[in-house]
């Protein structure tokens, strides 16, 4: 029984899948949009991806060239800051381990600050990055994803809250130690794990 | 860093805005003074220990010491607000941690620049806190608050707003109405557009803050029009409020 409770309060949403939904969440089944400004518009014919920083000799990708990389279905469940948690999300896209191998990293690279147009940006330790756990996502539920929600490409890392999910993705930045992103620096987590509820950086 | 900790509050008054918004002020046993725009998080405990967290905006000013104004928008089918308007009285322990946010707010920077606020129904929350602090402080900058609202019964804190415009030549309030306008009202009638905006912008002789609040169709429409027509995005704020929806 807990030490304080709301008198009457109760669980008024029946929901089937509650251990995939981390504490303080909700799911949604709806893709809420959330932004700190206005949609960047950005042709695809002046589209670019890069990776740079710490690395030996930085890659840039066009629209063309990024679309021809390998790329693969992802499934995954995502949870916003915001308090929503959406499940069985269908993604395709490239996989940044994909990427990874088209570069040599510099063994001091400890972490990434990915960045978008429109300047956001925000920081990801680089074992995040690997090992299957996040990809540019080019693609959602079977359509190409809608500028509001990111696109031509977002960043996708489903297992830290969806901010470091960076929208309009331009590039990864490898970094020798961490740095706040864009939100980062406003006072939210470092890291932002959301089963442990890391929102904020008081409670990394 | 300190953990932004939960406190218990004490519900002191509870105000019926409009048919579906109250204000809720809670006294707080550690008030931090917010920044207009600033939210806290507000948590529910069931008995069995099932809990719901929401983030709702600040609307009062940080003039108004030891206590916060949070005003609450009822959602159909919504866990934390249903309970918040059908199951809370005043006297009430509710538990909440805050002020938290630090983009979507009005910096005293800010006071001698000119401000453009767009809500769009209970968007308005944080943009009031902001109107409030900046009537506290006493500031003279050109400030406009275009509200679009459903009906004349949807329009939270609309007495205040207009009284607010009546004493203070350097604010203005546009209000538009786009389901139904009440009788005799001569002002807009629709939803925000293009036409609208450029008419607003007008009203400015430099670019102004802008701040945007409310529902995604119309955050994500007013944002990317004021960019459009020319105001650096690096000048527009957004926020999403109210519903998920669908």
């Amino acid at each position: 029984m807990a030490s304080f409770f709301n008198k009457g309060f109760g669980r008024k949403r029946e929901s089937v899948s509650s251990e995939r939904i981390p504490p303080g969440q909700y799911e949604t089944r709806d893709f809420p949009v959330l932004t700190a400004g206005p949609t960047p518009r950005i042709p695809l014919t002046t589209w670019s991806f890069a990776l740079e920083g710490l690395i030996e000799t930085p890659i840039q990708w066009s629209w063309e060239q990024f679309n021809a990389l390998p790329q693969q279905s992802f499934t995954n469940d995502i949870h916003c800051v915001t308090k929503w948690s959406k499940l069985d999300t269908h993604w395709e896209g490239v996989s940044i381990d994909t990427l990874l191998e088209h570069v040599n990293l510099k063994p001091e690279a400890s972490h990434v600050m990915a960045y978008s147009y429109g300047d956001y940006t925000t920081n990801i330790p680089l074992d995040d990055l690997r090992h299957g756990k996040a990809f540019v996502g080019l693609r959602f539920e079977g359509q190409p994803l809608a500028p509001e929600h990111g696109g031509p490409a977002r960043l996708v890392i489903p297992h830290l809250y969806f901010w470091k999910s960076a929208k309009w993705i331009k590039g990864l930045r490898f970094m020798e130690g961490d740095k706040p992103g864009f939100w980062e620096r406003g006072g939210y987590s470092m890291y932002g794990d959301p089963w442990k509820e890391q929102r904020y950086r008081s409670d990394d | 860093m300190e953990k932004i900790q939960w406190q218990i509050a004490r519900v002191k008054a509870i105000v019926q805005e409009t048919p579906h918004v109250k204000t809720f002020t809670l006294h707080l046993p550690q008030w931090i003074p917010h920044l207009p725009g600033q939210h806290y998080d507000l948590r529910l405990t069931a008995e069995d220990g099932y809990q719901a967290e929401r983030s709702y905006s600040i609307a009062s000013p940080p003039e108004k010491t030891g206590e916060i104004d949070l005003t609450v928008e009822l959602i159909e089918d919504g866990e934390v607000s249903s309970y918040l308007h059908e199951g809370i009285e005043p006297g009430d322990p509710l538990e909440v941690r805050g002020p938290i946010g630090g983009y979507f707010v009005w910096k005293d920077n800010m006071a001698n620049e000119p401000l453009l606020l767009i809500a769009g129904g209970s968007g308005v929350v944080p943009l009031m806190a902001m109107l409030r602090h900046r009537a506290k402080i006493g500031a003279a900058n050109p400030t406009t608050l275009l509200f679009s609202v459903r009906t004349a019964d949807d329009a939270i804190y609309r007495d205040e707003l207009e009284q607010l415009a009546k004493q203070d030549s350097q604010f203005e309030l546009i209000l538009t109405f786009t389901r139904k306008a009440p009788p005799g009202w001569t002002g807009y009638q629709r939803r925000v557009d293009q036409a609208m905006l450029t008419d607003v912008l007008k009203r400015f002789a430099s670019h102004p803050n802008g701040f945007v609040c409310g529902p995604t169709l119309l955050v994500e429409q007013v944002a990317n029009t004021l960019s459009d027509l020319g105001l650096p995005s690096t000048k527009i704020r957004t926020e999403r409020f109210g519903p998920t929806g669908t």
